[in-house]
């Protein structure tokens, strides 16, 4: 079906810091960060000991004492999350069509915590090879294959139509929705429910980023850890949440009188091929997904109003990601606003995505741009404008949010508003 | 729209056949890869069988800069991927690097891998944990590695529907080459024979207990008593047909219709949904049920499953209307490895006019099916239709016909 | 210390181990002052030797070690520092 345009008419956010939509951009528009030691757990034989974790009751959020017991946490906030972006989408269940409603949840690390606390008890704490059946968990397969995620979200939200997890390292939460656009523009589906939940802030994860040193060990000062294109800056801090939307066909959804975020306009990915973990400084295929997104909304690099990056918090990235917007933007890189939420409510890995063109969406809403946290010493190398401290208000029609992951993935996700004229 | 996808490349790790002259040899042959595991010892654990795939040495296909950084899986997948491209008469290097991509399916990832790193860090410290840890588990790195070993920088994606993913990201696969990437790598190659794997699996209720290779995975059969798992899969190269044609490929087949629905949240008295993934993917194909020569069944093994697909069967087909196959009998189910080896028997038995055979099986009368038991049955192919369930209720169904 | 610990045979030992070794680079050469990139190890395959290294001999490596030890030899005697030092202590 050509022609098919999709846009957001539902969302709901849980991050560090801002549970709910609300809480969630009041947190962005104030420059405030939810980076802190790591409760979870005694951090003390990490390297590094900082996370951004949510203040998260499952209870309080409508959930059963049987969906606590057999989700993972991620599984948790997806579903909270997917209920809240339906009902703010004004859309009941009972309204939805099921066959003609899918799902798609990224994730890019699944039920790690589940699977690491499991873990622990049939081995006996690592004790035993041939770990012990007889203390598994009944759900344990659950946390086994993480599509579990999408068969939750899809029974909450009473979808029937094609239902998956994307699963893309740290672009998944773009590569989700960019799937999810896909079903819709090609008809297979009218309504997609589709976001990204990732909730890995558990013993294993710090340990694997401790060994690759990705994670930053500044434990002293957690509320200013997370640092993207500061001079200072030593790495990611790891967090944890879940953002989802509801997609609709525009024509139906104007139809309806719903309120429209935004048109997902254009998407694209690819893959560096160069290396599971690193990247290539030059930043060519960022880039090429950049341009590519941008030739698919039909919008000159000019149109767009804001950026927001990747912005880990490793050098690597940081310098990565610049030369990519400069090498698809040209010289409007120099002139357009860039930022980072990471610096606020750190890098959830596969929910992130979700998460930043969630920040897209509102920026584009309250026509203010949100900050990178923490940025005060300048890295010489990253010369854009990356709106430091303070949120900027500005006019915002249009927004590209880029991701960049292990395995090489780099997805690009143009947002702009749907009666906007092409360009 | 642009030319239909077709594949042209096949590269397999069976538990019953290692490459693709093996694996489809055995299949015709009727030979079992379900034997007692030997990955370790499962004298402690209820289920003891599995189809391993058999001589696989990783250090024989790939360099070794990659073995220390790799789950089992990735390995198999990577070597698969090397034979599916030769197969193909591709040299990825003599292709524009845009113009290629990976989209895979998994369900779980390098749970070896995983396991150990685990099992360090719980064990040892947390200092014991490998760097690999970071990717050589998650569920996107057969996309990853394969992309990196060839040089593919198209568009890339990965898809966990649990078996039911082997389908979709050849879904996937298509939508890439419609939207103009000329090749894309695709397919699934799984494995999770782990004690960790075996135990998760256990967990779920659904495997069979029987320690009789022959009477253990029993689909359609009134002695049913759930699956036995296996490791392996298949991958495929995918390429715009055009393009294949403009380079003059050996086409094994197109794809020509895909359709993928979810189960009705148990409890709500709604109908199961495989019938209508089924008959989606035969309105996108563009044929009837009557252009269907014959099924490869999911194949649950497990009783209330096996009815619900076999009424979906003849609900589309009528009774006995239709031959139906389960070559996975030989090989156990290799979760989202399973489908695209279902695709690469699907597009074997159309070259060869051929239907391998379901072994073991002595079906219930009141499935009403028309398994093909024991002997391959020729027989006049033209479209295969190909079913995969994952646990939760995805259903995926594709269509496939020969190269004409 | 008389004798260094840590020695060239170490290193290839565990860095066979932990990132085998890349087609047509022959570790038995004449490598001590080939860079690690020119022997086909990269930044991630550095780390992962780097934490064997301190596993096996039970010391802790400034991060800027790794990173800073573009050969074998300044490795090696990266190492050595640690380990007299720690013999010392």
């Amino acid at each position: 079906m050509p022609g098919r345009r999709v846009v957001i008419t539902g969302m709901e956010v849980l991050a560090p810091g801002g549970v709910g939509t609300k809480n969630f951009w009041s947190l962005l528009s104030e420059g405030r960060t939810a980076t802190r030691g790591i409760t979870f757990f005694d951090p003390a034989p990490f390297r590094s000991r900082v996370a951004a974790e949510i203040d998260f009751d499952p209870y309080a959020h409508g959930l059963s004492p049987h969906e606590v017991r057999r989700m993972d946490r991620a599984a948790q906030l997806a579903v909270v999350a997917a209920r809240g972006a339906l009902a703010d989408s004004g859309l009941e269940t009972a309204a939805l069509e099921p066959h003609r409603t899918g799902v798609t949840v990224g994730s890019a690390v699944g039920a790690t915590m589940g699977l690491d606390e499991e873990y622990r008890v049939v081995s006996d704490g690592g004790r035993l090879d041939l770990v012990d059946h007889a203390y598994a968990v009944p759900h344990l397969y659950n946390h086994l294959v993480p599509s579990s995620f999408a068969a939750e979200v899809a029974w909450a939200v009473g979808a029937e139509g094609p239902s998956t997890v994307v699963s893309t390292g740290c672009t998944s939460g773009i590569d989700a929705l960019g799937y999810a656009l896909e079903l819709v523009r090609e008809g297979s589906v009218d309504v997609m429910v589709a976001g990204a939940s990732d909730a890995p802030i558990s013993p294993i994860t710090m340990a694997c980023f401790d060994a690759i040193k990705a994670t930053t060990p500044r434990h002293d000062d957690p509320e200013h850890a997370s640092r993207p294109f500061d001079g200072t800056r030593n790495g990611f801090v790891l967090g944890e949440g879940s953002a989802f939307f509801v997609l609709e066909e525009w024509e139906s959804a104007r139809r309806r009188g719903a309120h429209v975020y935004a048109e997902l306009a254009g998407y694209a990915t690819r893959s560096n091929a160069y290396h599971m973990t690193g990247l290539r400084p030059d930043g060519a295929e960022m880039a090429e997904a950049i341009r590519l997104a941008l030739d698919e909304a039909r919008l000159a690099p000019e149109a767009i109003d804001y950026v927001n990056a990747h912005g880990s918090g490793t050098k690597q990235n940081d310098r990565h990601e610049t030369a990519a917007f400069k090498k698809s933007l040209g010289a409007h890189a120099y002139a357009t606003p860039v930022s980072s939420i990471k610096s606020m409510v750190g890098h959830s890995l596969g929910a992130i995505g979700s998460i930043e063109i969630a920040a897209s969406a509102l920026a584009m809403e309250h026509h203010t741009v949100p900050p990178t946290a923490n940025l005060t010493t300048p890295d010489p190398e990253c010369d854009l404008d990356y709106v430091p401290l303070h949120a900027r208000e500005q006019r915002t029609d249009a927004v590209l949010s880029v991701g960049s992951g292990f395995g090489g993935f780099q997805s690009a996700m143009v947002l702009a508003r749907p009666e906007r004229s092409p360009a | 729209m642009s030319a239909p996808a077709v594949i042209t490349g096949i590269g397999v790790a069976a538990p019953n056949g290692l490459g693709l002259r093996d694996y489809w040899a055995a299949t015709l042959g009727g030979k079992s890869g379900i034997a007692r595991l030997t990955h370790f010892d499962p004298s402690g654990y209820p289920a003891q069988l599995a189809g391993e795939v058999p001589g696989f040495v990783a250090e024989d296909h790939l360099p070794s800069r990659l073995i220390p950084q790799t789950d089992r899986m990735t390995r198999m997948a990577l070597a698969a991927a090397d034979w599916a491209l030769a197969d193909a008469g591709i040299t990825p290097a003599e292709l524009p690097s845009f113009d290629m991509g990976v989209v895979t399916a998994s369900s779980s990832g390098g749970f070896e891998f995983g396991q150990g790193e685990l099992r360090k860090l719980w064990s040892q410290g947390s200092q014991f944990v490998s760097a690999y840890q970071s990717f050589a588990w998650f569920y996107a790195v057969n996309s990853g590695q394969i992309s990196i070993r060839n040089g593919m920088k198209g568009p890339s994606g990965v898809v966990v529907s649990d078996q039911a993913g082997g389908l979709d990201a050849l879904a996937q696969a298509r939508r890439q080459i419609r939207r103009g990437t000329p090749l894309i790598v695709t397919g699934a190659v799984d494995a999770s024979l782990c004690p960790w794997g075996w135990v998760a699996q256990l967990s779920g209720g659904r495997m069979s207990t029987s320690a009789e290779a022959a009477r253990a995975y029993l689909p359609f059969d009134r002695e049913a008593r759930g699956y036995v798992p296996g490791e392996g899969g298949a991958i495929l190269i995918m390429e715009d047909a055009e393009a294949a044609r403009a380079r003059g490929a050996r086409v094994h087949g197109r794809i020509l219709g895909y359709g993928a629905t979810f189960d009705p949240r148990p409890g709500s008295g709604r109908p199961p949904a495989l019938l209508r993934a089924a008959r989606t993917a035969l309105a996108d194909a563009g044929v009837d049920a009557a252009d269907i020569d014959v099924v490869f069944a999911d194949a649950a093994g497990e009783p209330a499953a096996d009815r619900a697909e076999a009424e979906a069967l003849t609900a589309l087909f009528g009774i006995r209307g239709v031959p139906v196959t389960a070559p996975k009998t030989m090989t156990g189910r290799l979760y989202s490895g399973a489908a695209p080896l279902d695709v690469t028997a699907a597009l074997l038995a159309l070259r060869d006019q051929v239907i391998p055979p379901t072994v073991h099986v002595e079906p219930c009368p009141e499935y009403g099916l028309d398994l093909v038991l024991a002997q391959p049955r020729p027989a006049k192919l033209r479209t295969a239709l190909v079913l995969a369930r994952g646990h939760g209720g995805f259903n995926s169904a594709l269509v496939v016909c020969g190269p004409e | 210390m008389a004798t260094a610990a840590f020695t060239l045979d170490d290193l290839k030992r565990i860095l066979l181990q932990s990132a085998g070794a890349a087609e047509g680079v022959d570790l038995d050469g004449e490598i001590l002052d080939t860079e690690f990139e020119v022997l086909g190890y990269e930044s991630l395959a550095l780390l992962e030797t780097g934490g064997a290294i301190e596993r096996e001999y039970g010391i802790s490596l400034d991060d800027e070690v790794i990173t800073d030890a573009d050969t074998p030899r300044a490795l090696i005697d990266a190492v050595n520092a640690h380990l007299s030092t720690a013999g010392a202590a």
